[in-house]
């Protein structure tokens, strides 16, 4: 008995996965259908349906790149204190002295590339027409998805508090301050108004509730760092189950019908 | 002492490496070309009888002496000889550096990637096009500013989007081209050949296990290789400029130029998204679902292809390689110069009409304070009522005469309010490139200016 057979037949590898090794046919079914994180799978799928040149691997990249920006953003919150006194220090740390500072370099390299494969995964979608009915509710799902990606990639802006992020931050949310009747300087707020005093100033407006403040202060960075590490990933992650269940509930990946 | 030199020994290096990395390139696809391509035919002068893989071979060899040139040149940049002349570099800038060239110019490549596309899916032209575009790149690192900007480490994935970008949309037209010739032989598809049920271990979970590995290595290796940007500590007395937005945002920014930011922040972002979403509900076309075809869904993919490249992507790379200080329109090789000055002498549609001169003759020009109705509220609305007007007519007008006349077979398989909704959609998607033109030819700043709401169209 060779020892890779003596492992595998140990009791302790037998009560962690619940199959034998795929080996032959039938257990290469009974691995699918029982081990956690293939479960997601089917048993069995159409060769061109998983064709390379076809699917482009852009939604697996994705989520790939997801698990990446969550490993690597857990690890950064250890070294990273999202206030005035020490944002922009703990990031300067992590890119001269900590040693696994490569962590911000590969979350930020990352995020860049998840939003490019996320537009490239609707594209893939969209020129085989992978939409069209009976999976048009996966697809508003999936859009859905691309706007958490950018306002997630968006929050993380500002976290190194550094010339760049403000100020792309200040750019950004300078559109909120617009809002047609919920921004200070937006098109009708006049007329949300009571006893002649304005309900919409630049003290309660769209603006404010983003920035927690007026200005691109303490506050928003607060408040871009929960919705960045805890409110987005949250959401995201309950999109992205729903999004997976509903491939395989609406036929499974695109092919043709 | 240049402060600003074009060519320095590290660059000198790196592109020695990336020259070296196109002869390999060039090797590989010249043993190709050997194999495949065959000879030229007897009666091409002076070529007859050759291989075509000679012309790869020449360009390889080209290749493999400009980077040992480069290698070797390392020690002396200030007098190195492989380099873009100015006589190039200025009338690129001088012509190019425009929004109206720019546009204009993305609008016909897109046109000519559609029309043309059975000729540029060929593998010598795409392989072509790849080598031009990668030697430009090359020639182009050669100038300072252009390094500058395209070259900064947050830009770096957006010059690889475009080159991966280009690649997929390579692989769809090839595909969709086959699929559209065997529709019209009766053949099946592409996507139905060869294709049996295989088990998902190992076929599919060794695909994904690869492509993790190799995923990992890359972004570990760009990673090592370039540093994440990190400027000064934030201060909010100092603004940069020009301030940018996070580049994925930067073709929102873009259309500030054009528009308030309540309807280029809010409003069009809204309505791309929720058309985004739309989508399946107004693609009543059943074909064309789960295999890659052009002419079953023509009109679907030349809209959403035109949305996704001169309307996105080309605005991406506008805002973020040509977009400098005071948001100024600045050439691939030209000095971001803080002094540059762009005249805009913008005129609300308002005072075109009431100066028009038959109708200030009749009215007196532009009605003022409460001239109308003895009523502030009144006279504003009857001076920008020209805008009014054009606007409903735009939105509410249009959608149903365009149902009756040009769109009627859409109408009538649509139904009414899917029609409407999807006749609302495409105008707004026109509504960009619209005011885009409107600015360039008549200096057109707003259709409906009321700053006194904030209600600028």
């Amino acid at each position: 008995m060779s020892v890779g057979e003596y492992i595998r037949n140990s009791q302790i590898w037998k009560s962690i996965f619940r199959h034998p090794a795929p080996t032959d046919r039938r257990n290469r079914v009974v691995v699918m259908l029982t081990n956690f994180f293939l479960h997601l799978h089917p048993v069995s799928i159409k060769q061109q349906g998983i064709a390379l040149s076809y699917t482009w691997c852009m939604g697996g990249i994705t989520f790939f790149l997801f698990l990446v920006e969550a490993l690597t953003g857990v690890l950064l919150m250890f070294y990273y204190r999202p206030t005035l006194e020490w944002a922009f220090y703990d990031i300067q740390a992590l890119r001269d002295v900590q040693t696994l500072g490569i962590m911000r370099e590969i979350h930020r390299w990352g995020a860049h590339a998840m939003v490019i494969t996320v537009w490239l995964h609707m594209y893939r979608v969209f020129l085989t027409g992978s939409y069209k009915p009976p999976r048009e509710f996966n697809w508003v799902v999936g859009v859905l998805l691309l706007v958490l990606t950018l306002l997630l990639s968006f929050t993380g802006y500002l976290l190194p508090w550094d010339q760049l992020a403000i100020w792309a931050i200040t750019v950004g949310s300078n559109m909120a301050r617009a809002h047609p009747f919920l921004g200070g300087e937006g098109p009708g707020f006049q007329i949300l108004n009571m006893g002649g005093y304005d309900l919409i100033t630049n003290a309660s407006d769209a603006k404010f509730l983003l920035l927690g403040g007026r200005f691109v202060g303490e506050a928003t960075l607060n408040r871009f760092y929960i919705l960045h590490c805890v409110a987005i990933p949250i959401v995201v992650a309950g999109l992205i189950a729903i999004h997976f269940w509903r491939v395989r509930k609406d036929g499974g990946i695109s092919q043709p019908l | 002492m240049n402060p600003h030199p074009d060519l320095t020994s590290s660059v000198l290096h790196g592109l020695g490496w990336f020259y070296l990395i196109l002869f390999v390139m060039n090797l590989w696809w010249t043993a190709r070309s050997y194999k495949l391509d065959g000879e030229f035919s007897k009666d091409t002068p002076i070529l007859g009888g050759v291989p075509v893989a000679t012309i790869w071979a020449v360009l390889s060899a080209i290749l493999l002496m400009v980077s040992a040139a480069h290698f070797t040149g390392t020690s002396s940049p200030d007098t190195f000889l492989i380099r873009l002349p100015e006589w190039f570099k200025n009338p690129v800038d001088a012509f190019f550096a425009d929004p109206k060239i720019y546009f204009a110019g993305s609008l016909v490549l897109f046109w000519a990637m559609i029309q043309f596309r059975e000729w540029w899916i060929k593998d010598t032209v795409a392989w072509s096009l790849l080598q031009g575009s990668l030697i430009f790149l090359a020639l182009s690192m050669s100038d300072y500013d252009f390094r500058q900007i395209v070259g900064k480490p947050d830009n770096v994935p957006i010059v690889a989007m475009l080159f991966i970008v280009s690649f997929l949309t390579w692989i769809y037209f090839r595909r969709a081209c086959d699929n559209d010739r065997r529709i019209e032989e009766g053949r099946p598809l592409f996507e139905q050949e060869n294709n049996e049920k295989v088990l998902v271990w190992p076929d599919l979970v060794y695909t994904e296990l690869i492509c993790m590995v190799l995923l990992t290595v890359v972004l570990v290796f760009w990673g090592i290789a370039l540093k994440a940007p990190l400027e000064e500590p934030a201060s909010s007395v100092k603004t940069p400029n020009p301030s940018k937005a996070p580049w994925y945002f930067l073709g929102l920014q873009e259309m500030l130029v054009y528009f308030d930011p309540w309807l280029a922040g809010v409003v069009l972002p809204g309505i791309i998204l929720g058309g985004l979403m739309a989508i399946p509900y107004i693609d009543f076309n059943k074909t064309g679902n789960g295999y890659y075809v052009f002419k079953e869904r023509a009109f679907a993919v030349t809209t959403f292809l035109f949305g996704f490249f001169p309307l996105w992507i080309a605005l991406i790379v506008l805002g973020t390689f040509l977009r400098g200080p005071n948001w100024n329109f600045y050439g691939i090789y030209e000095v971001w110069d803080v002094h540059k000055v762009e005249a805009a002498n913008n005129v609300n549609l308002s005072e075109f009409f009431w100066g028009f001169p038959g109708i200030s003759a009749i009215y007196g020009g532009m009605p003022k304070g409460d001239a109308f109705l003895g009523s502030p509220v009144a006279t504003m609305l009857l001076r920008e009522s020209p805008g009014i007007v054009l606007i409903f007519l735009y939105f509410a007008v249009l959608p149903p005469i365009l149902g009756l006349t040009v769109l009627r077979k859409y109408f009538v398989k649509m139904g009414i309010f899917r029609f409407l909704v999807f006749s609302n959609l495409a105008l707004w998607m026109a509504v960009l490139p619209i005011k885009m033109v409107l600015r360039w030819a008549f200096s057109l700043k707003y259709i409906v200016g009321i700053p006194e709401w904030f209600f600028n169209i």
